[in-house]
């Protein structure tokens, strides 16, 4: 379906019907002082040639480095064939198409899509997305408020092992709506968070409690017996979760005895590339009792007047053109392109070529921890099982380490000593599929040799 | 024109409450409301044991093309709410004074109900809002 905008002869003709001698004088009504006078700080608009060679220039300097950066964003491979059928004319559209009856392509590839994330996180029903990760954990700590309703509180209990930067993301969305975030320390053995930190919270009007599995450092959690423990005392639990672990992993929906109430993160590892940092797309799902609390657009399955099966926007009434300030989210679409590219990788690889992906990740990463803690003033900083980050720590700030690395062409990982000062020099690594034998034994003699030298602050 | 009892009292906002023996108060919306929704699919009803304020929003009708709150009449306490609703929200649509019911209230203050609209002054309301 084209969506093709108007031509200055649509303009002009439109206008003299309406008998507006031009555009500005629509807006007529909005007075003086409440106008933009033009965007300050923008520069004028280049020519597409121009850009190009810009951004050309600005990607080049970012060189093509061996990358062991995880920390939420994930280098997988993406077959080929997910971005030529992504960028097809009936699904590259600037805006996606709601009609029913124009829309029927588009909106069953976002159905299948929410049958497959319902199908891998083990819930009733997903959305059809979100706009990353960190906003839907604010939105998943929103949705838990409003379907929480013995809770009064809105006090959320948020692991200091879940992602910094969700937090960060949630704490500013939601933070101004009264919701109070209380951290949660990890074990500074195992990295996880363990039931006796919440214990403190046992028996007080507690609304959730956020679960990251696995959490920031790559550790697994104990997700049974925290789902466990938020539920005997009157909270819903919100999992934040790697969509690529699943296909491994015990779905949110099985966790502990009931199963987590929200299940929600970052849908990137699913044929989205890393892409200097976006766009990716967020995914939600929930049980069917707490589908009106959701948040975003959901597609449904129904039958025309002649009993065909058809898809349609379903469950509207959430939503803000219905119910205004008092919609579930101020969220009226979805990411509906990186949408389509997660649908056709899940299509592409399966169950099963998923489960591999995950496992080959698991081995990389264990590789990689066996190679980097041979280093001397190298060693592992947790004990527990972990899924394909690791979190290690050095004798020396880490900073000075990834600037040697990244002069040999190495982004080495990501430096969390700032925001985790007890851990000391941490340094958080990942290997994926895409890290060979090769490239593992390349990190190691380029660390070897960094680590050889003095120690440098950055 | 829809069906206005004569012996329960009225919100303008398509509320109506009827005081029961026990001095409790049961709360449904007007037939005149649910013909504006139209078909109802989900009904969200208050919590027992909950407080709530005259005015105070405490539950939500939703049709296939509307959601709306409904407002509590008067300040009390919820002590019972509709749980036949869950399966079916039609009762409403069916029955809106009867098995369509959604709460029941023990009010703090008799007096608020009787300054409720009678049906009278509700037919008056719905009358002026169709003019």
């Amino acid at each position: 379906m084209p969506f093709i905008p108007h031509t200055e002869s649509d303009i002009r003709a439109m206008l003299a019907t309406i008998g507006a001698p031009d555009i500005d004088a629509l807006f007529e009504e909005i007075p003086a002082e409440l106008r933009a006078p033009g965007l300050p700080g923008v520069p004028p608009a280049l020519s597409e040639m121009e850009v190009g060679r810009l951004m050309s220039g600005l990607a080049a300097r970012d060189g093509r480095p061996l990358n062991f950066i995880g920390a939420g964003a994930y280098e997988h491979h993406v077959p080929s064939a997910v971005w030529a059928i992504v960028t097809r004319g009936e699904f590259y559209s600037a805006y996606t198409p709601y009609q029913a009856e124009a829309s029927q392509g588009t909106l069953q590839l976002l159905y299948e899509y929410q049958t497959m994330m319902a199908s891998l996180t083990g819930m009733d029903i997903s959305n059809a997305s979100l706009y990353d990760g960190a906003s839907g954990l604010a939105e998943a700590c929103l949705m838990a408020v409003r379907a929480n309703r013995r809770s009064k509180s809105q006090r959320i209990l948020v692991p200091a092992a879940v992602n910094p930067t969700y937090r960060d993301v949630a704490r500013v969305i939601a933070g101004n709506q009264n919701l109070a975030f209380e951290p949660v320390p990890f074990d500074p053995k195992g990295g996880q968070t363990v039931v006796a930190a919440l214990e403190p919270f046992a028996g007080q009007d507690i609304t959730a409690v956020v679960v990251q599995q696995p959490n920031f450092f790559g550790t697994l959690e104990d997700v049974d017996a925290i789902t466990d423990w938020a539920h005997a005392n009157g909270a819903l639990v919100v999992a934040v979760v790697n969509p690529t672990s699943l296909a491994l992993l015990k779905p949110p929906g099985e966790w502990g005895a009931r199963g987590a109430d929200v299940a929600c993160g970052d849908g990137q590892p699913l044929g989205v590339p890393l892409s200097s940092g976006g766009p990716y797309f967020g995914f939600m799902a929930t049980k069917s009792e707490h589908v009106r609390q959701m948040p975003g657009r959901i597609i449904g399955r129904t039958v025309d007047i002649d009993g065909k099966p058809g898809f349609a926007l379903t469950l509207q009434a959430r939503e803000q053109h219905i119910r205004r300030g008092k919609a579930t989210s101020n969220i009226c679409t979805n990411q509906g392109l990186l949408v389509t590219a997660a649908t056709i990788y899940l299509s592409l690889l399966g169950p099963d070529g998923l489960a591999q992906v995950a496992a080959t990740c698991m081995q990389r990463t264990q590789q990689l921890i066996d190679a980097l803690t041979r280093v001397p003033g190298v060693r592992l900083a947790f004990d527990k099982p972990r899924f394909h980050e690791a979190v290690l720590l050095l004798d020396r700030p880490v900073a000075g380490v990834l600037a040697a690395l990244a002069a040999r062409g190495i982004v080495g990982g990501h430096d969390i000593s700032a925001r985790y000062p007890s851990l000391g020099h941490a340094l958080l690594v990942c290997a994926t599929e895409t890290r060979t034998t090769g490239d593992i034994e390349q990190y190691a003699g380029a660390l070897a040799e960094v680590m050889r030298g003095p120690a440098v602050a950055a | 024109m829809s069906n206005v009892p004569a012996d329960l009292r009225y919100l303008k906002s398509h509320e109506w409450a009827r005081l029961e023996s026990d001095g409790t108060v049961t709360i449904g919306i007007s037939d005149h409301a649910q013909q504006a929704l139209g078909d109802l699919v989900f009904v969200e009803t208050p919590e027992p044991g909950r407080r709530v304020e005259a005015g105070e929003a405490c539950a939500v009708v939703e049709s296939v093309k509307a959601a709306s709150d409904i407002y509590s009449p008067v300040t009390g306490e919820i002590i019972a709410s509709n749980a036949d609703l869950g399966g079916q929200p039609e009762l409403i649509n069916g029955d809106p004074y009867g098995a369509g019911w959604i709460m029941r209230v023990r009010l703090d203050d008799k007096a608020q109900f009787a300054a409720m609209l009678d049906a009278k002054a509700y037919e008056a309301a719905l009358a002026a809002e169709t003019h």
